[in-house]
């Protein structure tokens, strides 16, 4: 392994631009970190004669002085975000041999800073999972193991599963993902990295294989708070090609990390203390409270009292917005076709051999909610609620400046635990759903180890378009704890 | 008059409302940039939103707001400031993206109102319910192979205006003067160019019937896609018909869609019931609520036309014409010009008469259309001036006007050339009329003894001998005073 995957995203950054390497080299470095650790299954495809050629180019470009915010720097991008030329699966079957001829707004800002991909990178099917287990190539596998039984594979999380591995495992210096319910954030701390789902809006969707529009929205993964704000300033910006995108001014977030957070009010909710969270979790929170208060920011307790009804709000909104935008797949002019007698008949095969279990529950579960009979109980309600949740954070932050909280309920788990019920598996995103529900930007960046020695992720929340003051208290708290573990082997 | 249908029973009334899909005249499609062209080679306008290909996304077209608020004032409708578009979901080839992005309960335009004119000079106002913003499907072609189906994606994401009118109709006639208004009200604002057969303009027909007198509405049938206004009456007419037939033999109507034959001239059931939608509305995520501001009403308000309604009552007060030829005249705004261009400072109700009379006859009879008319207004209108001065007479100007359809020529040079002027000479008339009363002694007797119609045959005979180049009036008058004595 080179020294140059140890890296941060930052400090690749700056021996770039003072000429102490090369986006080749770095390149180099990081194609050979992919193809040692292709055990993890971080990639659904590998672009290495591309990267390399992307990183003579940026060379040149470097030399000519018209360098960009992320040039020459190795990332990966989740397989969600269509790529002009280079197979976009969003790890389902139904899109087979799908070659996009456009790219995403998203992954073409950061082609724009400068930034050279190495490959599509692996996530559940239509990002609908929090295991990376749903992917029609396999799950990628968390390069964290327990030091109680250090061969039992874990899962990266999801559905950004494959982002946060190839990110541990430094194969990248960054990725990007998306976040539906913490979809960014929920793997990020299963793999002791940080990811930033920012505000809905701040990131344009054009181009992602979309999942539940009112929700998704794209966000960084890498290694440091500073690797994130670098990362998000090249992603995020208005697009007149998303109707939902915000246009407002994209602040220089690297500039926002002061270190000085004396005086800002950090939220505490309640809520997020349910019966039964893991004395490991709320440890792991009261340190975190604990060096806020040192750095000489004010804790207070606050109530999100509908934070409850998240999760059943969430799963009716997002699967009745997929089960509508995964009706494309029909395999009539793209992706997989399965012949039939009748237009219905080649429909039902098509899309019974594309789509596995979890997206199908999904269709269905989002289709009975919206249909005739069901939708004022259902979907009208859900929406309701969802105002409501919104209300709690707005009342919330009328007193505090960020919120606090656990990002996940518990570390990593095995490949083959929570299997049984899908409903346990959905209970991982409880901390991280409110949030992408209120449309609110969520951090979560590694506080500490688990007593089995697996990463345990905070979560911070901010006010809508202020990623800022986020990045700045992360930026604190990362410095405090000291976070500087690797998994085993990188 | 009515439009009753006699049953066994009982005489039933019809009910009907009508929604008209008319495409909105833009140059790209609702949600994308690409082009709207009729007729472009299949697929060739077809752009990845319209396609329904991963990760892209709707952006609404400004223009085709624009061009849906413009018609609704048109229709002297509410402007809804915040609308929302929905997904109407279902699958079919022709629809990409597996659903329709519509209305549903918030359209853009709420109540308005149209007003028809009825033949007899009468008017009647026909409630609008909403007109809604949607995309288009895409075409299929089920004809060309044996097991396939062709898809034409160029109708794909095309906005139509979906315009609904309450249950007000009573008849097919009214049906079809509805549609002729609401086209003439389309083409005025310059909305929709109403062109049926190329499909820029369908109708679907709720119709259900119910005993006079009654105020219930009985269960409709929807009656989809009928691409001619004959056709909508003729479909009216059957389903109407069907109803009566079906309660009258103790029957009951099911809701449900029906399609119309043309050849068999009948309805029939287009949808069993295994497929019955459940469209699974809800709001588009993927867009905001539309909100336009007021100003921008007012803006459009402000650069509305003289529509068909209000020309027709400036005609009326400033010409004098009367509600039919009023209503005729300002029926397309083309007509309407052609008859101000030739009324212009002349005679209104003789501009009127031979734009009515003579000129459709000959455009008719042409086959052109008033875009290139038989008789230009200027050359029609130089044709009055010449019977104004009484260089013509009627009889003449009709034998001019068939000239100027036959050469294009202006009525002044086939005057000339064919020397066509009318006599006014007193004397040359005095000695045709001499001549014919000299060879008619028994006539001019009969005359003489009481019988006055007789008068007539000699005006006959006076303008024959002068190929009817004599002025009518002075002929007349010698006439009366010589056989009369």
């Amino acid at each position: 392994m080179s020294e140059l995957t140890h890296l941060t995203l930052a400090q690749a950054r700056d021996r770039l631009v003072k000429g102490e390497t090369s986006a080749v080299e770095l390149t180099r470095a990081h194609i050979a970190q992919v193809e040692a650790k292709r055990h993890l299954n971080a990639f659904i495809t590998e672009t290495p004669e591309r990267a390399l050629a992307e990183a003579e180019a940026s060379d040149a470009r470097r030399r000519q002085g018209t360098a960009g915010a992320m040039e020459g720097l190795p990332i990966g991008i989740k397989d969600l975000f269509c790529t002009e030329g280079v197979r976009t699966t969003a790890a389902s079957k139904i899109l087979d041999g799908f070659v996009p001829p456009y790219e995403s707004t998203v992954s073409g800002n950061l082609k724009t800073a400068g930034a050279i991909s190495l490959g599509k990178l692996n996530l559940d099917e239509f990002a609908m999972g929090s295991s990376n287990k749903t992917s029609a190539f396999g799950p990628a596998i968390n390069p964290w193991t327990r030091r109680s039984d250090p061969a039992a594979k874990l899962v990266p999380g999801g559905s950004s599963g494959g982002s946060a591995a190839a990110v541990a495992a430094r194969m990248v210096l960054g990725a990007t993902g998306t976040d539906t319910g913490g979809s960014i954030r929920q793997p990020a701390a299963f793999c002791g990295i940080t990811g930033i789902k920012p505000t809905y809006g701040r990131c344009s969707r054009y181009g992602i294989v979309a999942f539940a529009s009112s929700l998704d929205q794209a966000g960084p993964m890498a290694r440091t708070v500073r690797d994130c704000a670098i990362m998000l300033g090249a992603m995020a910006g208005f697009d007149p090609k998303d109707s939902t995108s915000v246009n407002l001014k994209v602040p220089d977030f690297e500039a926002a990390l002061t270190g000085d957070i004396r005086g800002l009010k950090v939220g505490i909710p309640r809520e997020y203390r349910p019966d039964g969270l893991s004395a490991e979790i709320s440890e792991v929170w009261e340190k975190g409270i604990a060096w806020l208060k040192e750095a000489g920011a004010e804790p207070v307790e606050i109530n999100l009292p509908h934070t409850k009804y998240a999760l059943p709000t969430y799963y009716i909104v997002a699967p009745a917005e997929a089960s509508s935008n995964l009706a494309r797949y029909d395999g009539l002019r793209f992706g997989q076709r399965v012949p039939g007698k009748s237009l219905d008949e080649m429909y039902a095969k098509s899309r019974a051999a594309g789509f596995g279990p979890e997206v199908r529950r999904r269709i269905l579960i989002g289709t009975y909610v919206l249909s005739a009979g069901y939708y004022d109980a259902y979907y009208a309600k859900a929406q309701k609620v969802r105002r409501l949740i919104a209300e709690d954070f707005r009342k919330a932050f009328e007193t505090v400046d960020v919120i606090l909280t656990p990002t996940a309920p518990s570390p990593a788990f095995g490949l083959d635990e929570n299997t049984d019920d899908p409903v346990t598996m959905w209970l991982n995103d409880v901390f991280t759903i409110p949030t992408s529900l209120a449309g609110l930007p969520g951090l979560s960046l590694p506080a500490g180890l688990s007593s089995d020695g697996l990463p345990l992720g905070l979560q911070l929340i901010g006010r809508p378009f202020d990623e800022e003051t986020v990045f700045k208290v992360a930026g604190v708290m990362e410095s405090a704890a000291g976070f500087d573990v690797s998994p085993e082997g990188v | 008059m009515a439009y009753l249908i006699e049953g066994e029973t009982g005489t039933w009334e019809i009910v009907i409302g009508l929604e008209v899909h008319a495409q909105v005249i833009s140059n790209a499609k609702l949600f994308s940039g690409a082009a709207t062209t009729f007729g472009a080679e299949p697929n060739s306008q077809v752009s990845f939103v319209d396609a329904g290909f991963p990760g892209m996304l709707p952006v609404i077209n400004a223009v085709c707001v624009s061009q849906a608020v413009r018609t609704g004032l048109g229709l002297k409708a509410k402007i809804n400031l915040t609308s929302v578009f929905a997904r109407k979901n279902y699958f079919y080839a022709d629809l990409p993206q597996g659903y329709q992005i519509s209305q549903y309960d918030k359209p853009i335009v709420g109540e308005g109102e149209l007003i028809l004119d009825l033949a007899d000079g009468s008017t009647r106002t026909v409630g609008i319910e909403r007109l809604h913003l949607e995309q288009d499907a895409g075409k299929s072609i089920h004809d060309m192979h044996p097991t396939k189906s062709f898809i034409d994606l160029n109708r794909s994401g095309v906005a139509l205006m979906e315009i609904v009118s309450k249950p007000d109709l009573r008849s097919p006639e009214e049906a079809g003067l509805y549609l002729t208004k609401l086209r003439s009200i389309l083409r005025y604002l310059g909305t929709c160019d109403g062109n049926m057969q190329e499909g820029s303009m369908r109708c679907d027909a709720n119709v259900s019937v119910r005993p006079v007198g009654s105020t219930e509405l009985r269960t409709r049938c929807e009656i989809k896609n009928v691409n001619s206004i004959r056709f909508v009456q003729q479909a009216i007419e059957y389903e109407a018909r069907r109803h009566v037939e079906v309660y009258e033999s103790g029957g009951e109507i099911r809701q449900e869609t029906r399609l119309f034959d043309s050849g068999r001239v009948e309805t029939r059931s287009m949808r069993s019931k295994e497929h019955a939608h459940d469209y699974r509305y809800f709001p588009d995520p993927d867009l905001l609520p539309l909100v336009i501001e007021q100003a921008f009403v007012d803006e459009i308000k402000a650069g509305l036309p003289e529509l068909p309604d209000e020309k027709k009552a400036r005609f009326m007060a400033e010409y004098g014409l009367n509600a039919y030829d009023a209503g005729v005249l300002v029926a397309e705004k083309i007509s309407a010009e052609f008859f101000e261009t030739v009324a212009k400072g002349r005679d209104p109700k003789l501009a009127c008469n031979w734009v009515m009379g003579d000129f459709f006859a000959a455009l008719n009879a042409s086959g052109k259309t008033i875009e290139e008319p038989p008789v230009t207004a200027a050359n029609l209108g130089a044709m009055i001036d010449l019977i104004t001065d009484g260089t013509l007479s009627g009889r003449l100007a009709k034998d001019v006007f068939a000239l100027m359809v036959e050469t294009g020529k202006a009525p002044g040079v086939l005057v000339e050339e064919r020397g066509l002027k009318q006599v006014t000479d007193t004397g040359a008339i005095e000695a045709a009329i001499d001549a014919v009363i000299a060879a008619n002694p028994d006539k001019v007797q009969q005359v003489r003894d009481g019988k006055t119609t007789l008068l007539g045959w000699f005006v006959g005979q006076v303008m024959k001998a002068t190929q009817g180049k004599a002025n009518p009036a002075l002929v007349n008058e010698l006439l009366a005073k010589k056989v009369q004595g």
